[in-house]
C-alpha cells in the first residue's frame, strides 16, 4: 500500500484547486494538462516502461473519442456507457496495430514507423467516411445533464479528468510493482536477453499495448465529451501522438508522474509563450519549440530524473532508461 | 551410455538465404560438460541461438529430455530447464545486480527465488558483495558473473555457455573457468561454446570442432587436445 500513497496525496491535493479558484481559464487549462496527461500515461506505459516508442498514439485516442461520440450521435448511446466501449474499442485497435507489428518483430525507429502509419490511415479513412461526419466532423449534441456527461460548469469535467489520471496512476504502478513490468523493463532494457530468460516477449509487448491504448484511448472519450466536436485532425492528428509522447519524455521517460510532471510542463510552456509573443503568427510555437529543445537537452531523463538526481540513490525508483534504439 | 540429455540431429539453418549449420549432430549427456570449439565464423553462435529457439532450425530435430524443440518458442525451452546465457554478457545494466538476478527467476515462484539467489551468491560471492550495484557499473568480469548467475536463477538441467571468457582477462578466465566446473559439480549439464581451445578442453569432457557449419573432429577431450589433427584444421597450422 505504501507505494501507492503519493499517487492518493497527489490526487486529493489536486481535488482541490476547483474550491481555491472558480476561473474558467484555470480550470480549463488543468483540464487539458490532465487530458494530455493520461495520453501520456498510456505512452508512458509502453514507450517508457516497454521502450517501444510508439508514434501513433493518436490512433487509440481518436479511436476512443470517435467511438464515444459515434455512438451517442448516431445511435442515441448513453455517454458514460459509450466512454466504457470507446476504451475497449481503443484496446482493441492496440491488439490490432501490437500484433502485427510485434509478431513481425518490429522494433525501434521501424516500430515507431509502423505506429505513425498506422494512426495516419486511420486520420484519413476518418476525413472520408461517413460515419465521421467525414470533413464536416461530429457535432455531439448539448445536453447538460451528469447522466449525458456533460456538465453546466468546468469543475466536474476537472474531477472526472483527474479521476480518470488517478486510475492511470494506480494501474500503472501496479504493473510497476508485477512480474509483468519487470519483464517489460526486461525487454526495454536488452530485449534479447529478456528472451534468453524465458521472458515471453511477444505476449509482454503486446499485453503492454493493450492496456497503453487503452489508458490513451480513455484521454479521447473525455476529450469528445469536453469539446463536444471531432474532426479527423482533431482526433487523429498528430497533435496527440506528439503531446501523448512528449509530456512523458519531458517529465521522465518511464517515470510514474512523469506524464503528469511533462504535461503540466508542457502545456505551461506553450500557453506562456502565447501570451508573451501576443500577435505574432507562429512566433510562439518557434519559442515553444526551442524551449523545448532546452529542457530535453538540460534534462535528458526528464524533469523526474532532474529530481531524483538530488534523491539519494536508495530512494530512487529502480531502473530509469537511458535513450536507446536498437 | 547413460540417455543424453540433449540430442541435436542433422541440424541446419541460417539466416536469409545463408546457410551458416550444414549438418550437425551432437549430444550432452546429464552431468557433463561438452565444449564446442570454432573460430570466428564457423556457426558456433549460430548454433547456440539455434537450440534455444531464437533462431528456427531449417531442418534437423533438436530432442531435449526426450522432448522434440525444434519448433518451441524460447520462453517454453528455458520452461523445461534448457538456459542459455547469450554472447557478450547481455544483462540489464540500468537494474540492480539482484534484480537481474530475480529477473531470471521468476518461473520459478517466489521461495524457490531466494534459494537460488542464496546459491549463486555461494557461487559467485562478489555478486553478493554488489547485490545493489547498478549491474552496468560493474567490471566486465563481473557482468559476465552476473549473466552465469541470473541463468542459474531459472534452476537449468542443461546451460548453454556463448563465449563467456571473451574479453576477459587471463586471470578471470582461469577463475572463470574453474567457476564452470563448480557449477557443473551441482549436477549441471554444461554446453561451453568457445574459442579458447586450451582452457576449454581442460575442463570439458567432450569436445566437438565445429568448422564451415560442419563437425570436423569429435572425441573425448583429453584426446582432442593431443590430436594432431587439431591445429592443422582449427588453428589452420
Amino acid at each position: 500500500m505504501k507505494t501507492y500513497l503519493p499517487i492518493f496525496v497527489v490526487v486529493a491535493v489536486l481535488a482541490l484547486v476547483p474550491f481555491v479558484t472558480a476561473s474558467n481559464v484555470v480550470l480549463n487549462f488543468l483540464v487539458v494538462t490532465l487530458l494530455i496527461a493520461l495520453a501520456g500515461q498510456g505512452w508512458n506505459l509502453l514507450g517508457g516502461y516497454g521502450g517501444q516508442y510508439s508514434f501513433g498514439h493518436a490512433a487509440f485516442f481518436g479511436t476512443g473519442a470517435y467511438v464515444t461520440a459515434i455512438l451517442q450521435v448516431q445511435y442515441g448511446i448513453n455517454a458514460w456507457f459509450g466512454l466504457l466501449i470507446g476504451i475497449a474499442a481503443g484496446a482493441l485497435v492496440g491488439i490490432v496495430i501490437g500484433a502485427l507489428s510485434f509478431r513481425w518483430g518490429l522494433r525501434g525507429s521501424y516500430f515507431s514507423l509502423v505506429t505513425l502509419a498506422f494512426a495516419e490511415v486511420l486520420r484519413i479513412v476518418a476525413s472520408v467516411a461517413p460515419i465521421t461526419g467525414a470533413g464536416v466532423g461530429t457535432l455531439i449534441k448539448l445536453d447538460l445533464r451528469p447522466e449525458a456527461f456533460q456538465f453546466q460548469s468546468r469543475a466536474p469535467f476537472y474531477w472526472i479528468a483527474l479521476g480518470l489520471v488517478g486510475l492511470s496512476l494506480i494501474v500503472v504502478r501496479g504493473i510497476e510493482n508485477s512480474r509483468f513490468g519487470a519483464y517489460l523493463v526486461a525487454i526495454r532494457e536488452n530485449e534479447d536477453a529478456a528472451r534468453a530468460l524465458g521472458v515471453d516477449t511477444f505476449s509482454v509487448k503486446l499485453a503492454a499495448m493493450i492496456v497503453s491504448a487503452a489508458i490513451t484511448a480513455a484521454a479521447g472519450c473525455f476529450y469528445a465529451q469536453y469539446f463536444l466536436f471531432l474532426d479527423a485532425a482533431i482526433a487523429y492528428g498528430t497533435w496527440i501522438s506528439i503531446d501523448a509522447l512528449l509530456a512523458p519524455i519531458v517529465g521522465g521517460v518511464g517515470t510514474l508522474f512523469g506524464p503528469l510532471l511533462g504535461a503540466l510542463i508542457i502545456k505551461m510552456l506553450g500557453e506562456s509563450t502565447k501570451l508573451v509573443t501576443g500577435g505574432a503568427p507562429g512566433l510562439d510555437l518557434a519559442i515553444y519549440g526551442l524551449l523545448l529543445i532546452a529542457v530535453v537537452g538540460l534534462a535528458p531523463r526528464g524533469i523526474a530524473g532532474l529530481l531524483s538526481a538530488l534523491v539519494p540513490r536508495r530512494f530512487r525508483p529502480p531502473s530509469v532508461p537511458e535513450h536507446h534504439h536498437g | 551410455m547413460a540417455k543424453p540429455l540433449l540430442l541435436v540431429d542433422g541440424l541446419h539453418t541460417g539466416y536469409g538465404s545463408t546457410e551458416i549449420l550444414r549438418g550437425v549432430d551432437f549430444h550432452v549427456k546429464p552431468s557433463e560438460i561438452v565444449t564446442v570449439l570454432g573460430a570466428n565464423g564457423a556457426g558456433k553462435s549460430t548454433m547456440s541461438r539455434a537450440i534455444s529457439g531464437v533462431t528456427r532450425p531449417w531442418a534437423g530435430t533438436i530432442r531435449f529430455k526426450d522432448d522434440a524443440i525444434e519448433r518451441a518458442q524460447p520462453a517454453e525451452i528455458v520452461a523445461r530447464g534448457l538456459i542459455q546465457v547469450p554472447e557478450g554478457r547481455r544483462i540489464f545494466p540500468n537494474m540492480t545486480v539482484r534484480e537481474n538476478l530475480d529477473l531470471g527467476a521468476y518461473r520459478r515462484g517466489r521461495s524457490r527465488r531466494n534459494v537460488n539467489r542464496n546459491r549463486v551468491f555461494s557461487i559467485f560471492p562478489r555478486l553478493s558483495e554488489r547485490q545493489s550495484q547498478r549491474a552496468g557499473t560493474l567490471s566486465g568480469g563481473e557482468q559476465q558473473m552476473l549473466a552465469i548467475g541470473r541463468g542459474l536463477m531459472a534452476e537449468p538441467e542443461l546451460l548453454i555457455l556463448d563465449e563467456p571468457s571473451l574479453g576477459l582477462s587471463p586471470l578471470l578466465v582461469e577463475e572463470l573457468f574453474v567457476l564452470i566446473k563448480n557449477i557443473n559439480a551441482q549436477g549441471i549439464a554444461v554446453l561451453l561454446i568457445e574459442q579458447n581451445v586450451v582452457q576449454s578442453l581442460e575442463v570439458a569432457q567432450r569436445a566437438y570442432i565445429l568448422d564451415n557449419g560442419r563437425f570436423v573432429l569429435e572425441g573425448p577431450a583429453a584426446q582432442i587436445a593431443n590430436d594432431p589433427d587439431l591445429k592443422r584444421t582449427y588453428l589452420g597450422m
